[in-house]
């Protein structure tokens, strides 16, 4: 780095535009402008000094020395990656920086483009030619310079326009040249997928070498490669194999296990030929990180072989009683997945996964969790839960709602599949609510609602919780519970009947606290106790047999049921009445009656000036009916007689009436019932509202959720949001004396440098973090608590049969949005490896290709967004010509089709030499259409599998 | 792409520096080297080096008062990764002997071509410490 020692402000008086003598010798350097950002508090007086600076380099790229310029660009790239500095007013300077023939300059210029070059920068054509004339150069640094800068910011034309010259690097003398061309290709190929054909063939050619340095490379490429699309490199299939077994480097092998775990998912007999020297080199390998890696793919693709998975299992263990917590965490992960296969092996290990809940980290308490809950069925919910309420009590807020979260959804899934006794849910849900950090409100709400609607039997116990939240009056004061509130408020409105005490619900649905309450909640308030009232006053009002009719009815009633209020119904079923509601008839007599109208009429009294609309609407109506009643009732009062025809009081017809609709129940509601409703002739939809998109752009539609009772899925929120922040401020002093400081940071911070002889290998080593000795008392207590509840045992006899469940047939709570596959460069990728690999075989590639190649060329274009509608022309035009120029060789493939059957790898070898014969046979397939990738693939490596 | 950004952030939570092998908006860099150093440094010596975040895998390992932080896929080797971090540690060791924060600063431009020759692409391409910084060493020389 070139650096003039001087640190003076520049001075001021030049003309703008371009930098004057004085500016060019007292420019800043990069350690002048580092320096000076440090002397800066973070802040105000930073950014001020930063744009000073900004200022001062906007005059000092213009320069036409380029040393001066070089320090500009610098300095930018500095500015640009650390401070998030935008500098795209700097990108032609970078380009011109890179055409200096003196290294440095060059370099500069790259870093600058590599590091801040977004694909909309336009300067980046202008790069093309430089970068052809760096890959051809004598000079290998020149030439890694342009390949690094196209592997950061390749776009399709760099690509299109250089893939030749990346190609002919491929074969260069020197490693680090070739190396680079390879790791390059990736990028080359996601951008312009035709440079498979070209570049194909030597990158597999690389695969059979033994130099690990460009295995490496290579291999990467094909791990990437395949994490896409792997079906396409089943035919590599050999050459992979071979380097599992003869290579010795860790890091080729952890890739290559990873395509092996890609492509034995594709081909069983391939799973069976791997499976072995996967587990030897897991035997074998002392670095933690490979035998991680096999553990992983065997665990992930190799589930079926049992004696693999137990050698697995067995190193998962052996990882999970490790001191180092990055391993623990490892073996959890590596559990988690077995445990979708191999219960039997979560079981085996678990004490270890519920120690690991109290543990101080929260990534391996999370592990935990989600593998203590896929342990979880039918058989040992009940068990399970008790454990993990126990451990949210004991548990940060944070855990304790992660905890919560897991439950309800586990238990939930599937419309509460795995629940049986819902009575326990329902209480499980209220105890939840109680637990002082739960931050789960609005899906208990949900679930709350969702249960009493679609479960008939569970609704008396319902009630029975949603009173005991309700006549809480600490519970009002916590915020967080008053979604519950609301869902406990309407249960106990809307299913009052099978309430033990009505009165009690009315006191605490007005109890004083609730002033606490949000308006939207407390409109939930007030029309569950405008059920209330109705009810109280329809069964002491109404004669029994109409009282009960309409609840007997009720109960026999399907949901989606529309009720009928025709009189005869009501008469129907007249003679439904069962003890409990003669029971509550006794239970009201006038004075009951008269007080509880008092109580809602001196409660509501006050509210009926509420600013809220919604409030005051809904106190106007109860409000209304009770003074209606009241007045009526107590003027009956004075009449001794014991007996009173109620039948011509105006409450009496009202009440009738409104039992009536209130009695009309809730079903669940499919979120496609919607879609579901016929559209009336006559109505045009989706017609001239296009039109619309171009006046209503700008205006954000908000998103409503009320139209349905189902409300869109739940999504857990990060709930690290809430985690402190640390702000501590810049305690960093100016390094005036940068070597004593340096002396000064070694000495505090000893303890983190590496030791100076350090002789480990670092492929084969691993070092382990910290342990932490530490298990609590009680964690023993609970493991010992689990360790009985979390045998799988069946009960042998299950107290009652699981309640009906109202489950839709579709649209329930989570719709499955049909996923729509959108084309992508991956898949031309493959498409074109494909083409490639199997160049001759025609049927493989006809459902891949065939696509017009132009509509390739198109589509990627469009991606990268930056297609000047000229250079579009120009581009069609090119393909247009291609595709004439392909279409004359037809007749040629027709004959290369017939005469070539290579089916196995020696076969491969030779079709990808006679690629360009390969490339008629497809165009050839594109007419004859039809054959299906499967039955071909598995023609392909016969040889080796057999 | 199996190493999605680099990330060096000293304990204050300032980046020292930031290689990124996709691209993203200086919005979104802000926005995501601000997630991740809030959580990562709130954690301590006795947490695991591994941190999800959004639909990245964070490894991370601390070095005196820096934090090396790798974003990587969900596919990719937590254990080789931290091990690709130590490597980085010692070949900057090497160059700078015994390196820390300032080194890092003040040679930022150095710091990067090492990274060039590790990776490319999200792909580790070298890992021989002499290889890394031949190319670097042959530039010392030349200035």
């Amino acid at each position: 780095m070139t650096s003039s020692s001087s640190s003076t402000t520049t001075s001021n008086n030049t003309t703008p535009g371009g930098p004057s003598l004085m500016e060019t010798l007292f420019q800043r350097t990069v350690d002048d402008l580092i320096k000076g950002i440090r002397l800066h508090n973070p802040g105000s007086a930073q950014s001020s000094f930063i744009s000073k600076s900004l200022d001062e380099i906007r005059r000092e790229i213009k320069s036409t020395d380029l040393a001066t310029k070089s320090i500009a660009v610098n300095k930018l790239t500095y500015l640009h990656s650390l401070h998030n500095i935008d500098i795209s007013f700097a990108a032609f300077h970078a380009v011109e920086l890179t055409s200096s023939p003196i290294f440095n300059f060059k370099k500069i210029g790259y870093l600058a483009a590599s590091l801040s070059f977004s694909p909309s920068t336009d300067v980046i054509l202008l790069l093309t030619n430089q970068l052809r004339k760096d890959l051809t150069s004598a000079n290998v640094h020149d030439v890694s310079l342009a390949l690094e800068c196209i592997s950061a910011i390749c776009t399709v034309d760099i690509a299109r326009d250089l893939t030749p010259d990346v190609f002919n690097l491929m074969t260069s003398s020197k490693n680090i040249v070739k190396k680079k061309a390879i790791a390059c290709l990736l990028k080359v190929f996601s951008q312009f997928p035709d440079a498979v054909r070209v570049c194909f063939k030597r990158l597999v050619e690389n695969l059979e070498k033994n130099d690990d340095q460009m295995l490496a490379a290579t291999v990467g490429v094909f791990c990437e490669l395949c994490s896409k699309e792997p079906r396409a490199y089943l035919p590599l299939a050999p050459e992979f194999y071979r380097i599992l077994v003869e290579c010795r480097n860790n890091w080729v092998l952890i890739k290559v296990l990873k395509i092996f775990e890609k492509l034995a998912k594709l081909e069983p007999r391939l799973a069976k030929k791997v499976v072995e020297p996967i587990c030897d080199v897991m035997k074998r390998s002392e670095a933690k990180s490979l035998v991680f890696e096999c553990v992983r793919t065997i665990v992930s693709s190799f589930y079926e072989y049992e004696f693999a998975v137990k050698l697995a299992v067995g190193k998962i263990r052996e990882f999970l009683l490790e001191s180092d917590l990055n391993l623990r965490y490892l073996g959890l992960q590596g559990l988690l997945i077995v445990g979708q296969h191999h219960l039997w092996a979560v079981l085996e290990n678990k004490e270890i996964v519920i120690k690991s809940l109290s543990d101080v980290d929260r990534n391996i308490k999370v592990e935990a969790l989600r593998l203590v809950m896929s342990m979880v069925s039918e058989d040992n919910v009940v068990e399970i839960c008790r454990v993990l309420i126990g451990y949210a009590l004991k548990s940060d807020p944070e855990f304790c709602n992660e905890i919560l979260r897991s439950m309800l959804l586990t238990c939930s899934r599937n419309v509460y599949e795995i629940v049986n006794d819902f009575d326990w849910y329902v209480s499980l849900l209220g105890e939840m609510a109680r637990i002082p950090h739960c931050q789960n409100g609005e899906e208990i709400e949900y679930q709350l609602i969702d249960i009493g609607m679609r479960v008939k039997d569970v609704r008396p116990e319902l009630v029975r919780v949603g009173r005991d939240l309700l006549i809480d009056p600490a519970l009002l004061g916590n915020p967080f519970i008053h979604r519950i509130l609301s869902a406990a408020a309407w249960v106990s409105g809307e299913y009052v009947r099978f309430s033990r005490n009505p009165s009690e619900i009315m006191e605490a649905l007005f109890q004083p606290r609730t002033n606490l309450l949000p308006p939207s909640i407390r409109v939930v308030y007030i029309h569950s106790a405008f059920k209330v009232l109705s009810f109280c006053l329809g069964t002491f009002l109404l004669p029994n047999k109409d009282a009960n009719s309409s609840f007997s009815n009720l109960v026999d009633m399907e949901p989606g049921f529309t009720y009928s209020e025709s009189e005869q119904e009501f008469t129907e079923t007249e003679h439904g009445a069962n003890s409990s509601s003669l029971h509550k008839k006794d239970m009201f007599t006038r004075e009951s009656i008269a007080n509880l109208l008092t109580l809602v009429i001196t409660s509501l009294t006050p509210l009926a000036d509420s600013h809220d609309v919604e409030i005051q609407e809904r106190v106007r109506n109860l409000l209304g009916l009770a003074l209606l009643a009241q007045q009526e009732i107590s003027s009956h009062h004075e009449q001794k007689e014991k007996r009173i025809d109620w039948v011509g009081l105006k409450t009496y017809i009202l009440i009738r009436l409104v039992n009536g609709a209130l009695s009309e129940e809730f079903g669940p509601i499919s979120s496609s019932a919607q879609e579901r409703v016929p559209v009336p002739d006559g109505l045009v939809l989706e017609e001239n509202l296009s039109k619309l998109d171009s006046i209503c752009a700008d205006v954000q539609l908000p998103i409503s959720e009320k139209f349905s009772l189902v409300r869109p899925t739940y999504l857990p929120t990060d709930g690290d949001s809430l985690s402190s922040r640390q702000n501590e401020d810049e305690s960093e002093t100016s390094p005036a004396e940068s070597t004593s400081l340096l002396a000064e940071h070694r000495k505090r911070h000893g303890l983190f440098y590496l030791p100076s002889d350090n002789n480990k290998n670092a492929s084969t080593s691993f070092l382990p973090a910290n342990d932490p000795d530490h298990i609590d008392k009680d964690v023993e207590d609970l493991v010992k608590l689990t360790e009985e509840s979390l045998v799988l045992k069946r009960k042998p006899n299950q107290a009652r049969p699981r309640p009906v469940v109202v489950k839709l047939d579709e649209g329930d709570r989570h719709p499955t949005i049909a996923v729509k596959k959108i084309e992508s460069n991956d898949d031309l990728i493959s498409g074109a490896v494909r083409d490639v690999l199997l160049g001759n075989e025609p049927l493989s590639q006809s459902n891949q290709l065939g696509k017009p190649s132009g509509r390739k060329k198109g589509k990627a274009h469009a991606k990268v967004d930056q297609g000047s509608e000229l250079k579009d022309n120009t581009e069609n035009s090119e393909t247009g010509n291609s595709g004439k120029r392909r279409s004359k060789h037809r007749s040629h493939g027709k004959e290369k089709k017939h005469s070539d059957s290579g089916n196995n790898v020696e076969g491969r070898e030779e079709n990808g030499k006679e690629k360009s014969g390969g490339r008629h046979g497809r165009h050839k397939a594109k007419q004859s259409g039809g054959g299906i990738d499967v039955v071909d693939q598995k023609q392909v490596i016969p040889d080796f599998l057999l | 792409m199996g190493i999605r950004f680099i990330l060096m952030v000293n304990k204050q939570g300032q980046t020292r520096l930031a290689q990124y092998y996709e691209y993203l908006t200086l919005e979104e860099r802000r926005a995501l080297e601000g997630e991740i150093v809030r959580k990562c440094l709130a954690r301590n010596e006795q947490q695991c080096s591994f941190v999800e975040h959004r639909n990245y895998k964070i490894v991370y390992r601390r070095y005196a008062s820096l934090f090396f932080l790798v974003g990587v896929d969900n596919e990719e080797n937590e254990l080789a990764i931290l091990e690709f971090i130590h490597l980085l540690v010692e070949t900057m060791d090497r160059h700078f002997g015994n390196v820390c924060e300032l080194d890092i600063m003040f040679h930022l431009e150095k710091a990067h071509f090492m990274l060039e020759e590790m990776v490319m692409n999200g792909c580790i391409v070298e890992t021989s410490k002499t290889n890394i910084l031949a190319p670097i060493q042959l530039m010392d020389k030349a200035s």
